[in-house]
Order: structure tokens, then sequence, then C-alpha cells
């Protein structure tokens, strides 16, 4: 089980290498008959604590390379590792047990409540008895500003912006060395989306996780990055690195500065796109 | 005084609608002079309703018995099946012609073998009412189980799930609702069942239900009671509907506080 946090010396090791790497992945979906290429070739480096956006329109193929990297469907050639482990579908080892998916939509069971959802994950791996991760629940619901008199609510009674602190709370859980996010905050209004983008950023710091974040808004990716991958036509078309300095905050969003990388970001997009 | 009548006002129209067609029910019988063996007025119902009362509500009561036995039968045994429907596809495509079967035999035709196998009885009653009112059962239950929600599913698979996991802690809790949704259709066919199979059980003196009160009174050419007993039919079908609907929306609410079918999107 690679589920303990590591000591320092590890995170030291491995910030020198790349933490998600992806090389010449190809994937191809068949639809009746006709086969639709989703993957070409695209390769990708994520160092570890990292947070890297990736970015592009509908359809190319970010929310698939997601699932790909998660081992919930497999390539058809190319290679996929996480600190040298490959991963894959058909053969689930330890490392998958590192990683954690967002979903776009909370994905709550609608019969437990948050507490018992945030615990999900760990009642499947058998953990959920051990006081140590109790604790690190209720400090978990905590931190996505969850009060304890709402721990025992069902996720009927909650608010789209609460449903979401819990879903990341629940991916949380299992003290993942990576958090994959996949839109997670599409469907939020503005004022909810910044908030959660600042939950993430202390996530990111407090629990020192490397996040990939599959968004359509420049400005969260912006934001939240270290680096911005913009996806095209099923490959990394782009690599940009984001030239704010951390901690980030809300301030930063109406700095000349943001606006002027915005029109970066922006350019590179219908460049790709065009 | 206004939101009384905001409140009733539903009931008016169905209630005067009810009113009307008694009272030209009435005209018509006396206007052309009806037998009351062909058609009885609506006041002889009413009548035959009143002095068959004690008769009707122990017939009901026998006939309730033997229809939620019924639909209990149908609930477990029916849920059992689509629980390993789920689980082999091999044996869902091997099996569900024969599921399909149950719903389309004609129960009215079976139901006389059903008696030489096993006998005028209420076990037999039982029998009929769960042959048909199991399809519904088996069919949402398996299509609740099997719909699960991708994401949720994904969710289990990157903790590494075992398939019992999968089904004890996500499917099965997923398709109450559809499995709430099948006993509501399957509660009125469990009624049809029990009353189809009580008219061939007949008067053997070993049973009572409605269906063997309307069989006797039809032999007797009493058409006034054979509709009284009609009437509690009716009655007994809403009552079971009723009765599942409540503890349905009961159990939903405490299953994840919303009353609606909602919950999975």
């Amino acid at each position: 089980m690679g589920i303990s946090l590591p000591t320092e010396n590890d995170r030291a090791n491995e910030s020198a290498a790349a933490f998600i790497s992806c090389s010449n992945v190809v994937l191809d979906f068949q639809s009746r008959g006709v086969s639709q290429r989703v993957l070409s070739d695209l390769s990708l480096r994520v160092l570890s604590g990292q947070i890297v956006s990736l970015l592009g329109p509908s359809g190319c193929g970010k929310s698939t390379l997601l699932r790909v990297i998660a081992g919930l469907i497999d390539a058809d050639s190319g290679r996929i590792e996480i600190r040298g482990q490959p991963i894959s579908k058909t053969m689930p080892n330890a490392t998958r047990d590192e990683i954690s998916f967002v979903f776009q939509e909370p994905a709550l069971l609608p019969w437990r409540t948050v507490w018992h959802n945030v615990m999900l994950p760990l009642e499947i791996r058998g953990l959920s008895k051990l006081k140590e991760k109790r604790d690190t629940i209720e400090h978990l619901l905590q931190v996505v500003g969850f009060k304890s008199s709402d721990w025992h609510k069902l996720p009927s009674q909650l608010s789209g912006g609460m449903k979401m602190r819990a879903s990341i709370a629940r991916a949380m859980s299992t003290n993942p060395k990576i958090l994959l996010l996949d839109e997670p905050f599409a469907a939020l209004d503005d004022m909810l989306r910044s908030k959660l983008n600042d939950l993430l950023l202390a996530i990111s710091k407090e629990q020192k996780c490397t996040m990939l974040f599959v968004t359509h808004n420049i400005a969260e990716a912006i934001y939240l990055s270290d680096e911005i991958a913009v996806m095209s036509h099923g490959r990394i078309a782009e690599c940009l690195k984001v030239p704010i300095p951390f901690p980030r905050e809300s301030k930063m969003r109406s700095s000349n500065e943001f606006a002027a990388y915005f029109g970066v970001v922006s350019e590179s997009l219908s460049r790709c796109h065009s | 005084m206004k939101s009384w009548i905001r409140r009733c006002s539903p009931y008016i129209a169905p209630l005067g609608l009810f009113l009307f067609f008694g009272l030209a029910w009435h005209l018509v019988v006396q206007w052309f002079d009806i037998p009351k063996i062909i058609l009885p007025s609506p006041l002889s119902v009413l009548n035959a309703l009143w002095v068959e009362r004690w008769i009707l509500l122990r017939a009901s009561w026998v006939t309730l018995q033997a229809a939620s036995a019924g639909l209990l039968c149908s609930a477990v045994l029916g849920s059992l099946i689509a629980v390993l429907f789920s689980q082999s596809a091999a044996l869902r495509i091997a099996l569900y012609p024969y599921v399909i079967f149950l719903q389309t035999v004609p129960i009215v035709a079976i139901a006389p073998l059903l008696i030489i196998w096993s006998g005028y009885n209420f076990r037999t009653i039982v029998l009929v009412a769960v042959i048909i009112s199991i399809f519904p059962v088996i069919s949402n239950v398996t299509s609740g189980l099997l719909s699960v929600n991708e994401n949720l599913r994904d969710l289990f698979r990157m903790q590494s799930a075992t398939r019992w996991q999968m089904l004890i802690k996500l499917r099965i809790p997923a398709a109450v609702s559809q499995l709430i949704l099948g006993l509501r259709i399957s509660s009125g066919l469990s009624v049809i069942g029990a009353i189809v199979a009580e008219f061939f059980v007949g008067n053997s003196g070993e049973y009572d239900g409605l269906g063997t009160i309307m069989t006797a009174r039809q032999a007797q050419l009493k058409t006034a009671e054979l509709m009284a007993a009609l009437m509690a039919c009716t009655a007994l079908g809403i009552v079971l509907f009723a009765l599942v609907n409540l503890m349905g929306a009961t159990v939903l609410r405490r299953w994840t506080r919303t009353t609606g079918f909602e919950s999975e999107k």
C-alpha cells in the first residue's frame, strides 16, 4: 500500500524526475466500425508537486487523457508511467492507489452522508476502522469547509458547491500523490469557482499533491497552474510556463501581468485551432 | 374559506363527473326499463354493497392477503433473479427470453394447470399472483443494477473494488428506487393475478376471496351483487397500490431525502 505520506527525503529525490510521464500515447475509439483517433502520439511530463492544466476545446481528448492516466482506459500504444511505474487498466498495481480522480459532477452516492461518502475509498480498501484515518477525514472535511454539523447530511441537502467540496475531500481521503480533475467546477458560478480554486491551491500546498487539471476556462488555468498544456487534436500542441509567482492570491487575477498572460494563452489556443 | 375551496377544487370536477355519471346511469335504467339482471340501477348496486358489506370485507381481506403475499414473493424472488442477471451476462442472455415468457403467458390459460398441480388453495392463488407480478420487478431492478452512473463505477474501479463490493456498496443501493418503481406496477398486477386465480379455484368451500364471490354471484345471476364485488376489487387494487406507494415514499425519503426518483442523474 502506497498511501502513507512519503518523507521529505523521498520528495526531494522524486522531484528531479518526471512524476507523471506519458510518451507517444495513441488511442483510437471505435464507433460503428469507424475508428477515430482520440489521442495521437501524445507526450506529456509533469513534475512532482506541480499543477498542470490541460486546456483545449471539447473533444480534443483532455478527459480521455485523464482517464488513461488514471488507468481506467488502456492506450493502444505508448507508455504511461507514474514515478517510473507503468499504469494500465489490465494490470492494476499499487501505483494506481496513489491516484485520485475528481469528476465533472460531484458523483456522490445519494444514500450516503457526507461523512460516509468521504470515507468510501478507505472503506473499499478496508481501512475505514483505523482511528488515524478517521482523524484524517475530520481534518479534510474541515479543510474543504464543512462545519461538523453538516458532516451527517445527505448530498440532496447540500448546495452544488458543497457537493463539489465533499467530492474533493473524498478524492483526498486516500492521501493521493496525484489528483486528476476533470473540469470539476464547470457547473459552478464564478464566485464559487474562484473560491474552490483557492481551496485547490491550499490543498496542493498542504498535501504536496501533484495535480492535472482539465478545464475550458483560461483564467482558471492560469490562476492554478505551474504549466498549461494546450491540447489540440489528441496531442499537446504547446506547453506554457505560467510566469506568475506563487503563492497565488485572488487579487492577482486583476493584475496587468495576469491580463497580459491571458492574451498569450488565448492566442496560443486560437493558433492551435486555426 | 377561499383556501378551503382551493384545497378541495381538484376533487370537485371528478366528484361532479361521478355524480353526473351515476345520475345518467340511473335515468337510463329507468327510462328504458332495463331488466335488473342485465343492468341494475346504481342505487341497487349501492344497496347490494351495503347488504353484503361483511361478506365483501372478509373476502377482500382474504384476497388482500393473497395479493400481498404474492407481491412480497415477487419482490424478494424478482430482486434475487435481478442480482443474478446483473452478475452474469451469459445468464441474462440465456434466461431473459423465459422471463419475457412470464410476462406474455396468458395467465387465464395456465391458472387451471396450476390448480391441478398445486390444488384448490391459498398457495395456488399466491403462485398465480407471483407469476403475473414478478416481471416488472425483475426488469426494473436488473436495469437499476446495470445502469449505475459511469463516474460512480469509475470511482469504485479507481479503488480496485471487488465485484462484491461494487454490488453491495453501489449497485444494490442504487437499484432501490427502481425496485420501488417496479413494485408500484406489480402491486396492481398482483391483485389481478389473485382475483383471476380465485375465479378458477371457485366455490371449493375451502377458500373465499373476492374472485370466488364474483363467480358465485354470476352463477346466481345476482348482477347488483356482482357489481358490488367489482367495486370491492377496484378498492382493493387502490388500497394495495397506495400502501406500496406510501412505503416506497417513506423508504426513499429515508434513503436519499428525496421523494421522487431523480436520485441518479
